[in-house]
């Protein structure tokens, strides 16, 4: 217990005195999960409506691949995209093991198949609404794909925010590709992982409270820009 | 006017040009529990303009990042390990920088009485006798090959232990945490209990047997295998390494007073 | 002048779902003027037969088709649904987005869609979210998002089934202004009393077949068959 009270009053101390160091790391956490996120939601938000319209004779394949692969330990997809990106493997070229493009990358894997899962649920609710009648009206397949993305997008955000609180507490995967590095590619997980294997607990827990409060803020703020709370809003 | 915009390109020039070197190190987690990176790196990079970026990762790791290529050098405290390291062209040589030592850590109670056996290898055989729990780092680093071959010099063989034998597969610090989760006995290196914030009921038992002795070696990865690798900044590292600054900053860094590294490097 | 979308001809048309035969073997003919009204009991197949005809519903045999070719005659078609789907966004953009299929820019079809909601009474009401409408507002908001266009042909399914006298009178005066301006409606009832006041012919429909096809002063004077007679009378008929 008193290493939860400590952890409160080191995270209150680091987030008033805006030490350089959590700043420097929280923005780093914040920048590579965006990044990730907005890279993901245009992969898998449209990737969502099309399953929901196309037929297509792999569909009932392709989703319960989609749905499997939201259970991938995150460590593993690490682990591969490291294979990839090393210097001895094929796209060691570009030097980019080590870097937050890295973690990006391995970010984005991660939760593609969880947003395009949620978003497809609610896609495909709404489509089966709209069917009849964007068909009677013979909207192309890109009319009835934009009219799903722009009427469900509540629902979309609902999936993008499930994918930012996947990759903002993600620590496996950007841990083996990012490596942790001091001042380079270490963001708030990985500098909880640190903490809490020098033992030193209490600043494992303040850096851990301050990420629970970062994803509340991120979270309420996309919702008060959404205005999902406004009178006659569904 | 003229000569603030030229003097703002050429400040913004001249900074472009003066960006500081930086290589890739892979050390292990129990040097950089030690804290003594915190003390070199930035004599380091005063003294070289060189950042040296730190991967801690267990030994294990260590060696496999030398071996890809994704690293310039290695730190690490495995000989076994580092021989077979060059002998497969990954490095170009090992040169030792200091040492540190192992020390046996277990609960104030001390069931199996370590506190006064003679010998490391007695010490180890009193744990065994006693089934006392013993947690082991169980992840193929360097501190976890060290505890094996003590074993071995103790006439006992892990792989026929009950379940007193406690193998975590984590760096030293969760290792640690287990041990003192589970008031265990515990091998580690000095540096690292005495960083350690979590004790609870453990407390150091029993040191000085000079087969505990941990050297570090620095061994930069093999130019001719990875042509990418950063090896003059790798060579320029190893000399400052085994400068007198370096003797004089390892010898003199403590923790709570007490010396942890011996600087042996040959210079 | 675009190309005539009538006759329209249906031979042996036919429509099946897990091996029942919901509508068909069907022989069709309908000429370009005047109001067709489809009645028939509930399950007789009046849905499936609108459905079929507006080319929403897959024929499994038969064939069907316009006097203009394919895309064409599915341009200058409008369906209104019996339960209205409304879409997730305000009354003006629901009415509005047909223009905006076809490429009108977004000011100019919210400025059209307007004039439509005006129209159905429905004028300050633009901004409100139309899932939040009353049953007869969101059929009149489906039937102006219908008519925007100016389809050749309406097909209507039971528009007013769920509406009070209010709202089945509203709609019944834009159908009847549609008609004379010229709009094909094929439409589907249970109200004979409507079928009275909009028809020119009729179509009874009984187990997916076309029972009876006359002209309506000649059906409700007296129907052709028995099952007619039975209907119109408000007997029990499958």
């Amino acid at each position: 217990m008193a290493d939860l009270l400590d952890g409160m009053v080191r995270a209150f101390w680091l987030v008033v005195t805006l030490d350089s160091d959590l700043v420097e790391i929280t923005l780093r956490s914040l920048r590579v999960t965006l990044t990730a996120l907005a890279i993901a939601a245009l992969i898998a938000l449209p990737l969502a409506a099309l399953l929901s319209v196309r037929r297509f004779r792999l569909r009932r394949t392709t989703i319960a691949v989609l749905n499997a692969l939201m259970g991938l330990p995150p460590v593993v997809v690490g682990l591969i995209v490291y294979v990839f990106l090393s210097r001895s493997g094929p796209f060691g070229v570009f030097g980019l093991l080590f870097t937050p493009t890295a973690m990006i990358i391995a970010q984005v894997i991660i939760i593609v198949p969880l947003v395009a899962s949620i978003a497809h649920q609610s896609l495909r609710e709404l489509w089966s609404d709209y069917h009849d009648l964007l068909i009677s009206m013979n909207a192309s397949q890109v009319q009835r794909v934009k009219a799903l993305l722009w009427d469900g997008r509540r629902a979309l955000l609902t999936a993008a925010l499930a994918g930012f609180g996947r990759a903002i507490g993600e620590v496996g995967a950007i841990m083996v590709v990012g490596g942790n590095i001091d001042h380079a590619t270490r963001v708030l997980t990985t500098a909880i992982a640190l903490e809490t294997g020098k033992g030193d607990f209490s600043m494992a827990l303040g850096l851990g409270f301050v990420l629970i409060a970062m994803a509340i803020a991120v979270n309420l703020a996309i919702h008060w820009l959404g205005h999902t709370e406004s009178e006659g809003r569904w | 006017m003229k000569n603030v915009f030229f003097g703002a390109v050429a400040s913004l020039v001249l900074t472009g040009a003066a960006l500081a070197d930086d290589m890739k190190l892979a050390v292990t987690t129990s040097f950089h529990n030690s804290g003594l990176a915190e003390i070199l790196l930035p004599e380091i990079k005063a003294d070289l303009d060189l950042d040296v970026q730190l991967l801690v990762v267990g030994t294990g790791q260590a060696i496999r990042l030398g071996e890809a290529g994704d690293v310039d050098a290695i730190l690490v405290h495995s000989k076994k390990a580092e021989e077979k390291f060059l002998a497969g062209g990954n490095g170009t040589h090992r040169r030792e920088i200091m040492y540190n030592d192992f020390v046996f850590i277990g609960p104030k109670t001390d069931v199996a009485a370590v506190h006064a056996a003679t010998s490391a290898a007695s010490a180890l055989q009193l744990i065994a006798e006693a089934s006392a729990p013993f947690v082991s780092r169980g992840d193929d680093s360097g501190t976890h090959k060290k505890e094996l071959s003590l074993w071995q010099a103790a006439e006992l063989d892990p792989a026929g232990f009950g379940s007193w034998y406690r193998a975590v597969g984590a760096g030293m610090g969760a290792a640690l945490n287990t041990a003192s989760g589970m008031d265990a006995y515990i091998m580690a290196d000095r540096a690292s209990w005495l960083n350690f914030g979590n004790k609870g009921d453990l407390a150091l038992l029993f040191a000085g047997d000079p087969v505990l002795f941990n050297q570090y070696a620095y061994l930069p990865v093999n130019p001719e295998k990875h042509a990418h690798a950063k090896n003059d900044l790798a060579m320029k590292l190893e000399a400052w390494l085994t400068s007198d600054k370096a003797k004089e900053l390892i010898n003199a860094y403590k923790i709570n007073g007490e010396t942890l590294f011996v600087f042996n490097a040959t210079q | 002048m675009s190309e005539q979308m009538f006759p329209m001809v249906a031979k042996q048309a036919l429509v099946r779902r897990r091996g029942k035969v919901l509508v068909g073997p069907v022989d069709l003919t309908l000429k370009g003027q005047g109001t067709t009204i489809v009645i028939g009991p509930n399950g007789a197949g009046k849905t499936t037969l609108l459905k079929m005809l507006h080319g929403i519903v897959r024929m499994n045999g038969g064939a069907l088709d316009w006097a203009c070719p394919r895309e064409e005659a599915q341009k200058r078609q409008a369906f209104v649904f019996q339960a209205p789907i409304m879409m997730r966004r305000s009354v003006v953009d629901n009415i509005a987005y047909p223009l905006q299929l076809i490429g009108v820019r977004r000011k100019e079809a919210r400025a059209r869609a307007a004039v439509w909601a005006e129209r159905i009474n429905l004028g300050d009401a633009l901004g409100r979210q139309a899932t939040l409408l009353s049953g007869g507002e969101r059929q009149k908001l489906a039937l102006a998002r219908a008519l925007i266009r100016a389809p050749d042909v309406l097909f209507l399914d039971e528009p007013c089934a769920s509406l009070d006298g209010r709202a089945t009178r509203e709609i019944e005066e834009i159908l009847q202004q549609a008609a004379a301006e010229g709009t094909r409606l094929i439409m589907s009832t249970h109200n004979m009393g409507q079928a009275q006041r909009l028809a020119d012919e009729v179509i009874l429909v009984l187990q997916g077949r076309i029972h009876e096809f006359t002209p309506a002063k000649a059906f409700f004077a007296g129907p052709k068959t028995p099952q007619g007679h039975a209907f119109l009378r408000g007997d029990i008929v499958e």
